[in-house]
Order: structure tokens, then sequence, then C-alpha cells
């Protein structure tokens, strides 16, 4: 299928989506579609560098946190525009201020694509579980970095108001939920043309055997580069919105070791060498998550993803897209 | 081909993992159109010299030289890939081949380097024909075959990125005797068609020696004999009796 009927269907998936959800008319269900979603994005991005190329990141949560903590950031500033700001340029900010979410996001994404050049540049010499410890660590620094900073609210957190709703949609979260779901295609069309390219087999070759890779010329760090800026760029984008989705940001909660597990979690669970692997492995804990949140407790969730996690890598360690290729192959052998 | 001229020099290098030295003053040249071959059992620095040429080990001393085409150009502190792209290919110790890819994902893997992508079809051709049984398995996954298949394999990739100057990496480890011989015949074959200039490390020296010009042996880190011919090796009683325990 080529590309742009690709991301047509994608479009007309995501808006008939849209529109059964508008039709049910329960805000609840966009709630916990939004989340559903955003770990699709997460998922989908983590598989870039961690499916692809073999490299683990557990420091998702801070790719993600860093979207969010650009979000305050510029809310913070826009509440407090006129101490901010010299006289001179005031006008000008008030122009631009408050930034569109749609701004937010692609600044989001810039941060955090650039703090992932960083970490690729100081850790991609690193491999295998040392790379996965340095990314950890990242979240870390991260976190502490996030605390100690009062603008944004330090550990005490920071206040985002939403408006309550937008022209023409209504109801602030389908807009959020909308601005998701284009996400969702964004990341989902990124990684599928990655998958289908000359990238996506010098991916490959990182993950099978990296010696072998730079002795065939395949130009190594500037893949793994270009793989973490992109995978950093994207949780940075995910996690843009949070802030106006939550109301209230609190350092736990935007480096919540459920981001870092569930980004890992939900590849492995789906099958992390397909674009829709991650998407399934998404769809698939995020609902049951959903679901077992309103009908049992919130703290159960990692209890599900860690189950099934182990699960999975006993039965089925290529996740749902493997169980699937054995179960046809099987078959076409019958 | 106007591969003229086609050679390695190396002056003098030392080079260490951290605080364990594994070369030691090593000089070596490799001239034009010649098979040199590098003995030496484990442990001696075989693979460290093969690593520091391709840039994927930095000597902390020393020159590294190629000659491509009559250009010179000085390898060290340039990048894996940029001494692919010059002309220089590797087939690594153990084969290393991508076993989730297919034999023609593999070929084609290999010719990352920007001048092979133009002559893709013909190398590829060349390779069907120098190993049709590569051919045969063209979609059947690399790691699936066996041991044999796959140092074809590992070869043909390596001439995938139309090198001047190939360096092999024990091709006789893991194989049956029958296959080492094959090996070794291919390799003879391939060097004589592309014209290249060959540095193959090796522990199996009567197999070795069949196709080489000149040969080294290499003993801690050191060049403990240099052969000025197949010859001259072979009747050594020093190496005979020392190194080789014949």
């Amino acid at each position: 299928m080529r590309t742009p009927v690709f991301v047509l269907l994608e479009i007309v998936a995501g808006a008939a989506l849209f529109l059964i959800l508008r039709a049910v008319n329960n805000d609840y269900l966009f709630f916990a579609g939004y989340t559903v979603l955003q770990f699709i994005v997460l998922s989908t991005a983590w598989n870039i560098l961690g499916g692809y190329c073999g490299y683990v990141n557990f420091g998702s949560a801070g790719f993600f946190a860093l979207g969010v903590y650009t979000s305050v950031f510029l809310y913070t500033v826009n509440q407090n525009l006129e101490e901010l700001m010299p006289e001179s340029l005031l006008p000008l900010m008030q122009a631009i201020f408050p930034l569109p979410l749609p701004v937010l996001i692609l600044l989001g994404g810039i941060v955090a694509g650039l703090v992932g050049l960083g970490t690729g540049y100081l850790t991609l010499r690193l491999r295998g579980v040392f790379f996965a410890i340095a990314t950890l660590a990242l979240a870390v620094v991260l976190q502490t970095f996030v605390v100690n900073w009062s603008f944004v609210g330090g550990s005490r957190g920071a206040y985002v108001i939403p408006p309550s709703t937008v022209p023409v949609l209504g109801p602030y979260i389908q807009y959020l939920f909308l601005l998701m779901l284009l996400l969702v295609i964004l990341s989902v069309t990124c990684a599928r043309l990655i998958e289908r390219s000359r990238l996506g087999y010098g991916f490959a070759t990182i993950r099978d055997d990296e010696l072998a890779a730079e002795a065939c010329g395949v130009p190594t760090l500037r893949l793994k580069l270009i793989a973490t800026v992109l995978s950093g760029a994207l949780m940075g984008m995910a996690g843009a919105p949070f802030p106006y989705y939550i109301g209230y940001v609190e350092p736990g909660s935007a480096f919540d070791l459920s981001y870092a597990v569930n980004s890992i979690a939900m590849p492995m669970i789906g099958g992390t060498t397909w674009w829709a692997g991650p998407m399934l492995g998404a769809v698939l804990l995020g609902t049951l998550q959903q679901i077992a949140t309103v009908t049992i407790s919130s703290a159960v969730n990692l209890l599900i993803v860690g189950l099934l996690l182990i699960g999975f890598v006993i039965a089925a360690p290529d996740g749902i897209v493997g169980l699937w290729h054995t179960w046809t192959s099987r078959r076409s052998k019958a | 081909m106007a591969n003229s001229d086609n050679s390695i020099t190396i002056e003098r290098i030392h080079a260490a993992y951290s605080a364990v030295r594994v070369l030691d003053d090593v000089s070596l040249t490799v001239g034009s159109g010649e098979t040199v071959v590098l003995l030496g059992t484990n442990g001696n620095g075989k693979s460290t010299l093969m690593k520091c040429i391709m840039g994927m080990v930095r000597p902390y001393q020393g020159l590294i030289r190629a000659r491509i085409d009559g250009q010179t150009h000085d390898l060290i502190g340039m990048t894996t890939e940029e001494i692919v792209d010059l002309g220089i290919a590797m087939v690594p110790e153990g084969r290393r081949l991508f076993p989730r890819q297919t034999v023609e994902e593999n070929l084609l893997l290999g010719a990352s380097r920007r001048l092979a992508r133009a002559r893709i079809k013909d190398n590829l051709d060349f390779c069907f024909e120098l190993f049709p049984r590569l051919a045969e398995r063209k979609n059947q996954l690399a790691g699936s075959m066996s041991g044999g298949e796959q140092q074809m394999l590992a070869l043909a990739r390596a001439l995938m990125a139309s090198p001047r100057i190939l360096l092999i990496d024990e091709p006789s480890v893991g194989l049956a005797p029958v296959l080492v011989t094959r090996t070794i015949d291919a390799i003879k074959q391939l060097k004589e068609h592309y014209n290249l200039t060959v540095l193959m490390a090796e522990q199996n020296f009567t197999q070795a020696i069949r196709i080489a010009d000149r040969g080294y042996v290499i003993v801690h880190g050191r060049i403990a004999f240099a052969g000025g011919s197949a010859e001259e090796l072979n009747n050594n009683e020093l190496i005979r009796e020392f190194y080789l325990g014949l």
C-alpha cells in the first residue's frame, strides 16, 4: 500500500472513531480514549529505538515529561507575561501568547528531540543493558531538575487550567482527543515509513549485529541518532497536551513509572518488528487498564501489565504479531 | 575497473584495550594486488589489527595509510563508514550476518557504500554466479543456513561494496575441513576476478598458505616473522616448530 493511501485510510479510520464516540456522546469515553491514544504514540515512539534498533529505553517517562513541562513552562510564562517581559517586547508577546496547543505540541517535540540527540551522543557508545541504565538515569536526572525548579511548580506541582470549550467541537476533551488522534496518525505513519525504507534496514542491521553493520559501511552512529531524536520527539509530543488533559501536574505524575513500563510492555506484547505491533499492544493493554481503573482500582494497572508481560515473554516472545505469523505459516503448511 | 594501485601500509602501531596492550609496534604492508596472510593463534592480535584498519579500534600510536586507486588516505581518525566508503571492506570473524534478514537482504545491505549502490545488479549477479547456493536460498533467512553457506554469504556481502581492498578475518572458523578448502578457493577466485588486494587473518596455516603471496606471523602482539614469499614461510623451521608445532 502506498503511503498516501495509507494515510488516507488512517484519517478515515480516525474520523470514524471520532464520530462514533461523538455520537455516543459520553465524555468519559473521550477521557479514556485519550489515554489509550497517548499510549499508542508512546509505544510506537519507543519501538522506533527499542524495536527497530534494539536499544531499550527505560527513560520514556523522561521524554514524555519533557513535553509535559515544556507546556507547563510556556503556560506559566503566559500567566506572568507582564513581570517577565521587558516593556518593549510586551505587545509582541501579548500578541503571540497564549500559544495554541498544536504549537505547544510542536515545541514539546523539539525540546524532547534535542534532549534525545544529546542523550544519543552521550550514551550510544553504550550497548545493551548499559544503555538501558543510562536512559533510566536520564529520567531521574530530569525529574530532580524539575523538582528543584520552582518556576514550573517544583515538587508542589502546577495548575494548568484549560478552557472548558472550544469553538466548533464543543467540549475541550474532544479537542484534545482529536489532537492525540493526529499524533497517532503521525507516529504510526512515521514508523511505517521507516520500516519500508533504507533507514529501516539500517536499523535492523544495528539490532541484529552492530559490528557487522559497521563492517558493511552502515553509518551506525548517524542512524542511532536519527532514532533517538525521532523517538524522543514523538514522546515529547505525546506529553505536551497532558497538562491540559489532567489540569494539575506534579513531577511524580509526569515522570510516573507507568509511562516507562507501559511504553516497553506495549510493543513487547504487540510485537516489535511491525508498525502495528505497538498499536495493538497499546490498544489491548491501554483499554484493559482503563477498564481495570473503573471496575477494580487504578492501583491494579501495573499488576496487569506485569502479569501480561510475563505471560507473553514465556508464551509468545514475539508478541501478538509473532503469534499471528506462526499461526498463519502453520496453516499454510497444513 | 581502474584499480591500479591499492595497498595498505601500517607503520609501528600500538593498540590496547584500556590497560591490556594488544599490538606492540606492528608494521606491515599489503602491496597492490597481493594476498597477504596474517598468521597467529588465538589472542595474538590478528583481529585487533583488522579492527584498527577498519577504524573500530583506534591505535594510540603509529600510522595506517591506504592507497586507493593511487590516492593516499590516512585511515587513523576516520570512522568505519568512511573507511568502507573509500573501498575497504571486511568480512568479520565469525561471519556476523544479519540472521533475521534474508540472504538477498544481507547482500543488499553490503552495498551501503555510495559507489556500490550503482553496481548492485552487476555485483549481485556475480555473487550468485560465484555462489550458486546463495541464489537458491535467496529468500531464506541468513541465520537458518549452514556454517559454510553463511561464510559464502559473508564473503559475498563484503563484495557487494565493490571493494578495492578486502580484509578477511578467520574465514575458516567453525567450518568443516572440506568447507575450509572450498572457502579458500572461493577467496582466490574472487580475488582474481576483482583484482583485489587481500589481507587475511587465519589460523589454518596449510590452507592459508595455498593462496598467499606473503605472510606475517604475529605472536603476542608483535610481528615475529615476516615471510617474503609463501615458500619461505612454508620452509621455515622456526615457524613450523615454534609457532605451528608441526
